[in-house]
């Protein structure tokens, strides 16, 4: 389809996320619901679960110029059912104008995506529902001070999973939230990057055309937890995709297909910028287990058609 | 016209009768036959409503609070585990200022998991801010949800409503209901208009948003509180209004031969038939003993429970329930209704009886006038919960648990 999105100068400049919000300076996630929202235009409902945007709208302000509804942690796409049925009820009933209707966006963390939400949100795909969810996925429970969460990448340092002489970290592997969703076979899935944002727009652009659940993963460096400035936010998250650790691709109708494909730099220049990586390296330097991520990344990136 | 219908089925039609717009829905048993026949009228185009199956009480409660605050008229059913496994929403939705009604069928709560009702369940969600009215027969359960939705959309209430009624005894038992015409029920029931009117494009609101400062928080919970005081009065007003349509009245309490009795059992749901039948025994071999059932228990009418029960020699109040560990649930909120009545009972006393939809045989009840007419002439109180467990129940269990491996169990 035609594009009206083909450089960053065709970022809309309308805001819908006005500035003055307790967000950590630098946010990852914060920029990408900015750029969401502005994508998606004013008539949206952003329906929220507990997590760091919570703190997006705190009483008596709020920095949307539209309709926001914090939820609770587990049923944000259960609640952004309430809302899309109700409004279809009521502009069936002409209680509504159609064109005040609004776009459902469900907005949580990976916490809740991937673990207390996973339920809701499964039924919320098997029906059909028709709306957009963003998951800002900061890989742990970064809004309580960064705990593990069913998305931390192995062997990362968080509150829960110090590393020690004998922990690595994280020891398990990050759930692949893309490919539960994809199981699900929703017309729209995507990867997406805030180091991307040409390429975000364009598959918020692309989702838009279908009816049904549009679900997009967002890689959101989180300053405080991984332990990186506010200003290296953007290139942190550029390496996440040159590294091939976080995969830019979408899947339409369930067939994949890989938005960044070029050479990949080693695994290692993304770990380094990163204190949550830094037992890897220091006193001494982990071998093992940075190849293990190493490999792990080619697996993958074998596996994929060229 | 009175049809022979289960108390499910007298939810169902009132929630037919009132244009409920959304029904968001899951299954337990006793209350599924509800959402059974909701959904097949529907099917069947005999309503027009939208009716969606949840993955859980928690998401069906959530996407009912959020229907309703968009402006649908939403109505849902729960019981037991669910309404236990709905719990955190349902604060929420109180919270929302979300007018839903909600009908639970009372089930008692596991483990040991069983079917049959006590008010574990629905008494858990007291302090929800969900308003409760507990009914005793069907056709009281299908007046309580019509003017349910009359309280809870009231805007000195805006707040949701829970209807009791009990598993198996009012669920699935048929009895006669007059079921109003629908010209009437409209007519007492106007279509559903949010405060602030529908939530769309033109009017963006901010809702359930986080509020970090206590003095604000306190404000808003406090607000909750007032709001659910509000219902008493305008329960009252609702009842008259009903009665003048429809010919039947409700009060905040319900009284059986209260007038001329010294001695009270306090009661709530379809078990105070039970109780009524056992005052007509006991008057008909000379007792002076009443009755008072107790209709809305959020808000809790302390004023006239106060009044109803001021000047009688003793009380006993029949909890089916259990706060493990305290007693009775109710017993604490009735005796603080009267502490500063100059003409309190000189005895209070709490029973126990119909857990796990146990019967309360006519012996019990005589237990409990004995246990009143004691304490009242011999200053004898019992100062835990009396529970009500005959020979017969103890004899059966006994057998139970010889079958169970656990050998012959002696005691008393």
């Amino acid at each position: 389809m035609e594009t009206r999105f083909r450089t960053l100068k065709d970022i809309p400049l309308e805001e819908e996320l006005v500035p003055g919000t307790m967000i950590c300076a630098g946010c990852g996630g914060a920029l990408l619901v900015r750029i969401f929202e502005k994508v998606l235009g004013s008539n949206v409902i952003t329906v929220n679960a507990a997590g760091c945007m919570t703190m997006l709208s705190v009483f008596p302000f709020t920095p949307f110029k539209s309709s926001w509804f914090y939820v609770a942690m587990a049923s944000a796409p259960a609640a952004a059912q309430g809302v899309r049925d109700a409004l279809d009820i009521l502009i069936k009933k002409n209680k509504i104008d159609s064109k005040d209707n609004l776009k459902v966006l469900v907005l949580t963390g990976d916490g809740a995506a991937s673990g207390i939400g996973l339920q809701s949100t499964s039924a919320a795909i098997q029906r059909g529902l028709d709306f957009y969810y963003l998951v800002y996925d900061n890989e742990a429970f970064s809004n309580t001070g960064f705990q593990a969460s069913e998305s931390s990448p192995f062997a990362s340092a968080t509150k829960t999973t110090s590393p020690t002489e004998t922990h690595e970290g994280v020891m398990s592997q990050k759930k692949d939230l893309f490919e539960i969703w994809r199981a699900h076979k929703p017309p729209y899935v995507a990867t997406i990057s805030p180091a991307f944002i040409k390429d975000m727009m364009q598959k918020i652009e692309r989702s838009s055309q279908f009816k049904g659940p549009k679900l997009f993963i967002a890689n959101s460096p989180c300053p405080p937890g991984w332990g990186i400035e506010s200003d290296q936010v953007i290139r942190v998250a550029n390496l996440a995709v040159e590294t091939g650790i976080w995969p830019l691709k979408e899947a339409i109708n369930g067939e994949v297909r890989h938005t960044w494909m070029q050479k990949r730099r080693p695994v290692e220049e993304y770990l380094k910028t990163q204190e949550r990586f830094e037992h890897l390296f220091k006193p001494t330097r982990n071998d093992e287990i940075i190849n293990q991520l190493q490999k792990r990344v080619d697996d993958y990136w074998s596996s994929v058609k060229k | 016209m009175k049809q022979l219908i289960t108390g499910n089925a007298a939810v169902a039609t009132a929630v037919k009768l009132c244009n409920v717009e959304y029904i968001p829905a899951y299954p337990i048993t006793p209350q599924t036959e509800i959402i059974e026949l909701l959904s097949r009228w529907i099917n069947e185009e005999k309503m027009d409503a939208k009716f969606v199956t949840y993955d859980s009480e928690h998401s069906m409660i959530s996407a009912a609070g959020a229907a309703s605050l968009v402006g649908a008229r939403t109505f849902t059913a729960s019981s037991s585990q669910g309404l236990l496994y709905a719990f955190e929403m349902l604060y929420n939705v109180s919270g929302w200022r979300a007018p839903i009604v909600l009908a639970n069928v009372s089930r008692a709560v596991a483990s040991p998991i069983t079917l049959e009702p006590d008010h574990n369940d629905v008494l858990a969600a007291r302090d929800s801010g969900f308003l409760q009215i507990h009914a005793e027969t069907c056709q009281e359960v299908l007046d309580s949800v019509i003017m349910a939705y009359k309280i809870s959309e009231d805007n000195r209430v805006r707040l949701p409503v829970i209807v009791n009624l009990d598993g198996f005894y009012l669920s699935y038992t048929r009895e006669p209901v007059d079921i109003p015409a629908q010209e009437l029920v409209s007519q007492f029931l106007p279509e559903y208009k949010p405060v602030f009117g529908y939530l769309d494009g033109q009017n963006p609101i901010s809702m359930g948003v986080t509020v970090l400062s206590s003095n604000a928080y306190s404000y808003f919970k406090y607000q909750l509180h007032l709001a659910s005081l509000n219902a008493l009065n305008v329960h009252e007003e609702i009842s008259q209004q009903f009665e003048k349509l429809f010919g039947r009245k409700y009060g905040l309490v319900d009284e059986y031969m209260l007038d001329d009795a010294d001695y009270v059992i306090v009661m709530t749901n379809s078990f105070a038939t039970m109780g009524k039948a056992a005052i007509n025994r006991l008057r008909g071999e000379g007792k002076k003993v009443g009755l008072l059932r107790i209709r809305m228990i959020r808000p809790f009418p302390k004023k006239i429970i106060a009044e109803k029960l001021a000047g009688k020699k003793a009380v006993g109040v029949i909890d089916q329930n259990i706060s493990v560990g305290s007693g009775g649930i109710l017993y604490p909120e009735i005796t603080s209704a009267l502490y500063h009545s100059n003409e309190r009972p000189k005895s209070i006393i709490s029973f126990i009886g119909g857990l796990g939809g146990k019967k309360i045989s006519i012996s019990e009840f005589r237990h409990i006038l004995s246990t009143l007419e004691t304490s009242f002439h011999v200053d004898k109180f019992p100062v835990q919960s009396v529970m009500l467990f005959t020979e017969d129940d103890w004899g059966s269990v006994k057998e139970m648990l010889k079958i169970a491996g656990k050998g012959e169990v002696s005691g008393n």
